[in-house]
């Protein structure tokens, strides 16, 4: 199943049944459950969930920095450009983390070091992967510095991450990220703590740079807006499993899975006036007690018997778009 | 502005911790320089018969001992090891339960709860009189044997401190954000747990320089640990206390000594938690 498409040509990067448990004394919850995801070089994927539903224990599971006691479940295959991530010892991951893959957090106050200087922090981020001197990370930290649009970027390494607002913060991370030009950006709501305003700023800007290092990036948010704009294609989350998967234009033209379509009835829309916003019933289900059947069922306005006793597979519709919904197959029910 | 220059402001600006910075400083320097201050050999019984117990007087600036040996420069070589065991035992105690509280809030559960639980056994354990046996004992133990075994007796809150300090940092997102950019681990207990319990470590070393100096006093003073006729201002006060009225300043010398520099040290130590917890203050 994990084999690489014929020709040699592997993607960048290709996981396959992704899960990861959390063992408490409520007992294990599954957190991940059996994700597959895909992300082609140079491109830009959206993961798209809401809050709990594991699109952040993905991403640390893909460069397994889930902390005890979450653990990557045995099966599990997460491959870069072929090679299994999964297999690497301590070592050889670290090489990775940074290097080939990085990550970027949503709080840029709290991800920064208070202190020690940003320029510093950044000389260190490449210091962990190049043999370089202090002078010359300091050097290109300067570099990276006026590559995220920092002004007096000289000036600026020597302050302390206080002294910096938090748009400002969050291009220190992404210098940071992108120091050691890594092929895939993993972003994990990188905005989400900003104004609209910069958050408009900072998502050009990894545009630009993605763009100009051309390297890949997984967009992981809940703001379906981002996800409209920038990626080529989205993965939707819910309860632990992928439940759609399809082209951008595609999942927002036909939205397959009744779970996507309330996340897009739910944003608010200029053109229709509302008295109420327009939300889905009920809650994501915790992760130790999955609902049985369709993950989805009991906030599923079509659910019927099949949906609470068997878990649809992930069905196809047309190529690339791909739904977890018995709706696939039996279409009809979905005007009921 | 780093943090570190921030404290050195706030430092600055209490008068009492520079005072006593200042007079620690002196006496530092005293204590290095003993044998070009000391006016006669701190060992040296001129005339024990005839020269006991004299007043100050020009030749002996603060008299003489029951054994007719110069009180001042006794007093400037007891400070030597005074500040030689105070400051070096603090600093080896600091290292060691810096190491140690690293280990346990690094390590996994079982590690850390074995460190720890023996951290809980040794703090049950008198200090004072684990001492006092083990030098009555060991009744030959040099200056260093007396600064190690202090050391490793009194690192046990500092493994505490650092310990629950790297618990809660290791939790941290900037700890976290580094680990995903890959910074190997001694990048990460360099960079990123030590400078942040470097101020608690600083405080409870310098608080502790003072304790040890008394620790140290009152071993000398029961005739424990370094021996004499080394000058230690503990065995020195001993030597006064029999003629307490007819020679006070045989044992009030040192004991004024040991007063102000354990002031000293108290006042800085307090100056430097107040100037690096900007909270505290």
């Amino acid at each position: 199943m994990s084999t690489p498409a014929a020709g040699g040509h592997a993607p960048l990067l290709e996981v396959r049944d992704l899960a990861v448990t959390f063992t408490g004394p409520d007992g294990v919850a599954r957190a991940v459950d059996g994700v597959d995801l895909v992300v082609e070089e140079g491109e830009t994927v959206g993961l798209v969930g809401e809050s709990g539903c594991g699109k952040s224990v993905t991403a640390l599971a893909l460069l397994r920095l889930v902390e005890p006691p979450g653990r990557i479940a045995h099966g599990s295959s997460v491959r870069l450009e072929g090679r299994d991530l999964l297999a690497l010892g301590a070592k050889e991951i670290r090489a990775v983390r940074g290097n080939h893959v990085a990550l970027v957090f949503q709080e840029p106050l709290s991800a920064l070091n208070p202190v020690l200087r940003i320029g510093t922090q950044i000389a260190e981020a490449i210091r962990a992967h190049e043999a370089v001197s202090r002078g010359t990370a300091k050097w290109r930290a300067v570099e990276m510095l006026q590559a995220v649009g920092i002004p007096e970027p000289q000036r600026r390494a020597v302050a302390y991450p206080h002294q910096l607002s938090g748009g400002m913060r969050q291009r220190v991370l992404l210098a940071m990220a992108l120091a050691c030009r890594p092929k895939l950006l993993l972003a994990d709501e990188p905005t989400t703590a900003l104004d609209v305003t910069i958050q408009a700023e900072i998502l050009e800007l990894l545009d630009r740079l993605q763009q100009k290092l051309g390297m890949a990036v997984l967009l992981i948010t809940h703001n379906l807006g981002i996800v409209a704009e920038r990626t080529r294609r989205v993965y939707v989350m819910y309860a632990g499993q992928m439940v759609e998967e399809a082209p951008t234009a595609q999942l927002f033209a036909r939205p397959a899975h009744p779970y996507t379509e309330g996340l897009m009835a739910a944003v608010p829309n200029l053109e229709e006036r509302r008295e109420r916003l327009r939300a889905i019933p009920g809650q994501v289900p915790p992760a130790n007690a999955w609902p049985a059947g369709c993950r989805f069922h009991p906030r599923c306005p079509y659910a019927w018997e099949k949906c609470r006793e068997e878990m649809p597979p992930l069905l196809e519709l047309e190529p690339g778009h791909r739904a977890r919904c018995w709706l696939v197959t039996e279409p009809g029910r979905r005007k009921a | 502005m780093s943090p570190w220059r921030l404290a050195a402001g706030r430092f600055r600006r209490n008068r009492a911790a520079v005072g006593a910075a200042v007079a620690l400083a002196a006496l530092l320097l005293a204590a290095a320089f003993a044998p070009a201050l000391a006016p006669a050999d701190p060992l040296a019984q001129p005339d024990p018969v005839r020269l006991q117990d004299r007043p100050p007087s020009a030749e002996h600036p603060l008299g003489t001992d029951p054994y007719s040996r110069d009180v001042l420069s006794r007093t400037l070589y007891g400070a030597r090891i005074s500040l030689g065991v105070g400051l070096g035992a603090a600093l080896l105690a600091v290292v060691l339960g810096a190491g140690v509280g690293l280990g346990a809030g690094l390590a996994g559960r079982t590690t850390d709860q074995v460190l720890m639980r023996g951290v809980d056994v040794a703090l049950a354990l008198p200090r004072i009189f684990f001492l006092l046996a083990l030098f009555a004992v060991w009744d030959q133990a040099p200056a260093w044997a007396v600064l190690v075994l202090i050391a490793a007796t009194g690192w046990f809150p500092t493994s505490r401190i650092v310990r629950a300090a790297v618990l809660s940092l290791r939790e941290s997102d900037f700890v976290a954000a580094a680990r995903a950019l890959g910074a190997p681990g001694r990048s990460i207990v360099w960079r990123h747990l030590l400078p942040h319990v470097a101020a608690p470590m600083i405080v409870s070393a310098s608080l502790d320089v003072g304790n040890i100096i008394l620790l140290e006093a009152g071993l000398s003073y029961l005739g424990l640990g370094i021996r004499p006729p080394t000058p230690t201002w503990g065995n020195m006060i001993m030597d006064g206390k029999d003629v307490l009225f007819s020679a006070p300043w045989v044992a009030l010398v040192p004991g004024v000594a040991l007063v102000l520099t354990v002031t000293a040290f108290n006042l800085a130590g307090d100056g430097l938690r107040a100037a690096l917890d900007p909270r505290s203050a």
